[in-house]
């Protein structure tokens, strides 16, 4: 075990362990890092004292006690992403400490490649996916320097070996990915901390949950529309729908099932579209209000949600056809009716009120709606940071702060509706989004979360009614930066910015890397293959083609590796053209039918000068090109002799002596 | 000089060619007779990438699929270097100069590359021997001396060597076989030096039917030669500077002793052979002609290496 094998070794896990910190506990990544540089340091003073030894099982064991302990009580446990990945980075520096042997360290660079897999289960993206290259070439340059036997092997040889490697699989990796056929996972529980992280609207809805989802400007969805898009203020992306008030949290209580009847009739053209939906461990499949038709990802309720069956914990791809304008003729449900009246028993007694007030003086729904609205966009204004309520939380609203979010005004809007005896439900999902010209689709961000009601009207349906377009109309004209006032804390991508655009241009290349590497599952091998041939394509014929493309292109490098080495034959040859131009320059031609000792006898008459350097040209080259003998040093010292020959022309000579 | 490198099985291991030098014979590890089978870490390696697509299955990682695609590719394209970096080796031998018992004897193979080609971590190995690593350059060629311990005299057989190579990256082992007969001439162990050479007095009344031998019967002088006993200079026409002269005695090698199998002591036939060879050596060092009468083999008395040779073979193959 030399100490360029373990700079190779500790160097690659240097790398992974670098693109794991931004993942990992900090001391997980401290503790690690110091193992390894202790382990370089002590390979370093054996090299002048071989009696340094590695530490033992003494000091070992309970440094590995303390570091699981120290898991478990960061983690609260040992299972699970976070706290597996964590431990067995530390046991990984463990194992390098008590490693000695050639075979020891060979293991260290296999679980090393297991290491960097891990990687994916934090991070999946364009970046850490090309940042991922470097330890990949590590690790295999460092199972090149253990395989090894040469003690003085430089670097740059064995990377560029490496590199040689890796690149040489990488046909065979493209094929795979392709091909191979897709299983749909997965095959054991997902630990529950790897949806860690993963934002977006939760089953119910209290004052700052919306607003708190504002702050982040993380992606929660992507749509690409089949034709042209509808304007900002028409994209509605309907999330849960929530029926029931507790006083303070709006919830849904009843789990919801598929639609069996749907009276919806159509008012405008149906718009398809593809939404690709980053996950968010909830089962809501976001689509544009009103979906009629969606596909096999999910189900349609009655309240038109679409649902997954199951929590969404990877991005995933779907299909579905929404109407803008639309009625039901039909007369609701009694159920449904008493649940869109249910208010609290008690609690916000001014707002119950002042609702029986306008139920008093008309009894038309579209004008008591408009009450409501009018009272909005008197004195009432738009903010991410509302000031608290109170325990009415209606009434502290609507007599008190008069400043609120989305969420605020939805909840008391259907409060006070409720109240004047008009069925209302909220309705929680988006709005708005950025259209990304350079891949021609949306993004909407967990900055357009949104809040809004919808109320019954007899002979029209359940109609969308928006109360925070009555206090702030930019918000859905325009976006969330325009309603808000500029020194409102808002993520920087929200606002129009260089910054923004150059991230726009980053994000199409992220969205295709979505699409077409990260989203490549079963369904979309199926589709592209499909769409490729032509053809409906089973897994049986995936793997027919798999073997046969396999076969081709392994025959296929394996010629190029096995190709015949005459590099150095022409070494030797392109060397005498070389010494042949020099002379033709000068003024000497070879007959073509002179052979290589008789030119060089004449070439050696013609220049006498430069006589002694042809003849180790001649003497050279004849055992080279047809002798045996092909050793390194002697095509060097011919390559050496022709550069060093300088022969003045034949002309300028004559002149000068005569 | 008889082929170094025997090849009983012609079609089966090697394919040999006649080079011009004499004394070696190429094999070459032809593309037929080079095996390649996954190594223990080849293994584990497999399992791992098992292990990494069952876990991209799971979380459906699709960066995990690529990682263990591409690692899948790596391992075939390592056993495709692995098979380039041992094919087409050429192996000549050249013959072992003979030991004593107790010695090493060292059998040097030559590992030539004509095909262009880097090769690195070559390993030597044959059964009883522990493994010898070399590389090759491109169009070059490496010695490798196999020293096998000798116990008996005789000819020591080589081994089957196993030429073999794990790299670049020690997934496949990758091995072919240098069926040979070579051999290593081991002559017996000589005795603890300390017994006279016999004298030819001594084995006047063992043997009649030689020449009678008689040390002092001066027949004549002839010009030094190389090899001559430094007894039989006519030191005194040198001191009186009338060069170097060697003196004859009637009956070519009447001086010279004769080392006999029946008066040589010893308990059993090997210190028979220890001490016969041990009076060789000595014989040898100090210029003397000696002849060797072993049961069913004689050799008259000379002095040159070549007889010396001789009767150290016949000592070593008795």
């Amino acid at each position: 075990m030399s100490i360029l094998q373990l700079r190779w070794v500790l160097l690659s896990l240097g790398l992974i362990l670098a693109l794991h910190a931004p993942y990992q506990a900090t001391w997980i990544v401290v503790s690690a890092a110091l193992l390894l540089g202790w382990r370089y340091w002590l390979a370093v003073r054996q090299q002048n004292n071989p009696a340094i030894k590695l530490p033992g099982n003494l000091i070992l064991l309970p440094l590995v006690v303390i570091a699981a302990l120290g898991v478990l009580y960061t983690f609260g446990g040992l299972a699970g992403r976070d706290a597996s990945t964590a431990l067995f980075t530390l046991l990984l520096a463990f194992k390098v400490m008590e490693s000695r042997s050639l075979r020891d360290f060979t293991l260290v660079v296999l679980l090393g490649y297991f290491f960097t897999i891990c990687t994916f289960l934090f991070s999946q993206t364009l970046l850490i996916a090309v940042l991922t290259i470097a330890p990949l070439l590590a690790l295999t340059t460092a199972l090149i320097s253990l395989n090894q036997r040469e003690k003085e092997v430089k670097s740059n040889v064995l990377l560029s070996l490496g590199g040689r490697l890796i690149a040489q699989a990488l046909p065979v990796m493209l094929i795979l990915f392709v091909l191979f056929p897709r299983a749909p996972g997965p095959l054991w529980g997902v630990p529950r901390d790897a949806t860690r992280g993963m934002t977006g609207l939760a089953d119910e809805m209290r004052p700052g949950s919306i607003s708190n989802l504002s702050r982040s400007d993380a992606v929660a969805f992507r749509v690409a529309f089949h034709g042209n898009a509808p304007d900002a203020s028409q994209l509605y992306w309907r999330g849960p729908v929530l029926w029931d008030y507790d006083g303070s949290v709006w919830r849904s209580n009843h789990t919801e099932s598929a639609s069996t009847n749907n009276a919806l009739s159509l008012d405008s053209a149906p718009l398809t579209y593809t939404v690709t939906l980053e996950p968010h461990n909830k089962p809501w499949l976001l689509v544009l209000d009103t979906p009629v038709k969606t596909g096999s990802a999910g189900f349609l309720t009655e309240d038109y949600q679409y649902q997954s069956r199951q929590p969404v914990r990877t991005r995933i791809r779907y299909e579905a056809t929404s109407v803008l304008r639309h009625h039901d003729n039909s007369a609701l449900d009694e159920s449904d009716r008493t649940r869109a009246l249910r208010l609290p028993e008690f609690g916000n007694e001014r707002a119950r009120e002042l609702a029986k007030d306008w139920a008093a003086q008309t009894s038309n729904p579209d004008e008591l709606i408009q009450k409501a609205m009018s009272m909005f966009a008197h004195d009432f204004s738009y903010t991410l940071t509302p000031p608290p309520l109170g325990a009415s939380a209606v009434d502290g609203f609507l007599f008190n702060t008069r400043k609120g979010f989305c969420e605020h005004y939805a909840s008391s809007f259907v409060f006070l509706m409720r109240a004047a005896g008009l069925p209302a439900r909220v309705v929680t999902g988006y709005q708005g989004g950025e259209f990304n010209a350079l891949g021609e689709y949306m993004i909407v961000r967990q900055t357009d979360a949104h809040a809004w009601a919808e109320v019954w009207i007899d002979g029209r349906g359940w109609v969308r009614v928006d109360p925070t377009s009555a206090v702030a109309p930019q918000r859905v004209e325009s976006g969330i930066a325009s309603a808000l006032p500029a020194d409102e804390s808002l993520p920087a991508l929200a606002r129009p910015s260089l910054f923004r655009r150059l991230n726009l241009g980053w994000d199409a290349v992220n969205n295709d890397w979505n699409q077409w590497v990260l989203g490549y599952n079963q369904q979309r091998q199926t589709e592209f293959l499909s769409k490729i041939t032509g053809n409906k394509v089973s897994r049986g014929d995936m793997a027919l083609w798999l073997s046969c493309l396999l076969i081709a292109i392994v025959g296929l490098i394996a010629l190029w590796i096995l190709r015949p080495a005459n590099k150095d034959h022409d070494a030797i040859q392109s060397a005498w053209i070389k010494f042949q131009n020099k002379l033709a320059r000068a003024g000497l031609q070879r007959d073509s039918a002179e052979g290589p000792l008789d030119f060089a006898v004449r070439a050696a008459q013609t220049f006498p000068a430069s006589q002694p350097v042809i003849e180790m040209i001649v003497e050279l080259y004849l055992p080279l090109r047809y002798g045996g003998n092909k050793s390194i040093e002697a095509m060097e010292q011919l390559a050496h002799y022709v550069n060093e020959l300088k022969i003045t022309k034949l002309g300028t000579r004559s002149i000068s002596t005569g | 000089m008889k082929s170094a490198i025997r090849l009983p099985d012609w079609s089966r291991f090697l394919r040999s060619t006649q080079t011009g030098q004499p004394g070696h014979i190429m094999a070459v590890l032809d593309r037929r007779h080079v095996y390649i089978v996954p190594s223990r870490t080849g293994f584990v390696f497999a399992l791992m990438i098992g292990g990494m697509l069952i876990g991209s299955i799971n979380y459906s990682l699709n960066m995990g699929y690529v990682l263990a695609f591409w690692l899948m590719g790596l391992g075939i394209v390592a056993m495709l270097h692995t098979w380039h970096n041992l094919a087409h080796l050429h192996i000549s031998a050249s013959k072992a100069p003979p030991v004593f018992a107790g010695e090493e004897a060292r059998f040097s193979l030559i590992l030539v590359d004509n095909s262009g080609r880097e090769r690195s971590a070559i390993g030597l190995k044959t059964a009883s021997q522990t493994t010898t690593y070399c590389d090759v350059s491109a169009h070059g060629s490496n010695e490798i001396i196999l020293s096998i311990p000798s116990k008996k005299r005789g000819w020591l057989e080589m081994e089957k060597v196993s030429v073999f190579t794990r790299f670049p990256l020690g997934l496949f082992h990758t091995w072919g076989y240098v069926e040979n007969d070579l051999r290593c001439l081991i002559y017996p162990q000589p005795a603890s030096p300390g017994l006279p050479i016999p004298t030819a007095i001594q084995q006047f009344h063992t043997q009649g039917s030689q020449t009678t031998h008689g040390d002092e019967d001066f027949s004549g002088l002839r010009n030094y030669r190389l090899g001559d006993s430094m007894r039989r200079v006519d030191w005194k026409a040198s001191a009186r500077e009338q060069g170097l002269y060697t003196k004859e005695f009637e009956g070519q090698g009447q001086f010279a002793p004769w080392l006999d199998w029946d008066i040589t002591p010893g308990k059993d036939t090997e210190h028979k052979l220890s001490q016969l060879t041990r009076w060789v050596l000595d014989a040898h060092a100090t210029g003397l002609a000696f002849g060797l009468r072993l049961p069913r083999f004689i050799l008259t008395p000379a002095a040159d290496e070549a007889h010396f040779r001789e009767a150290l073979k016949a000592l070593a193959l008795f």
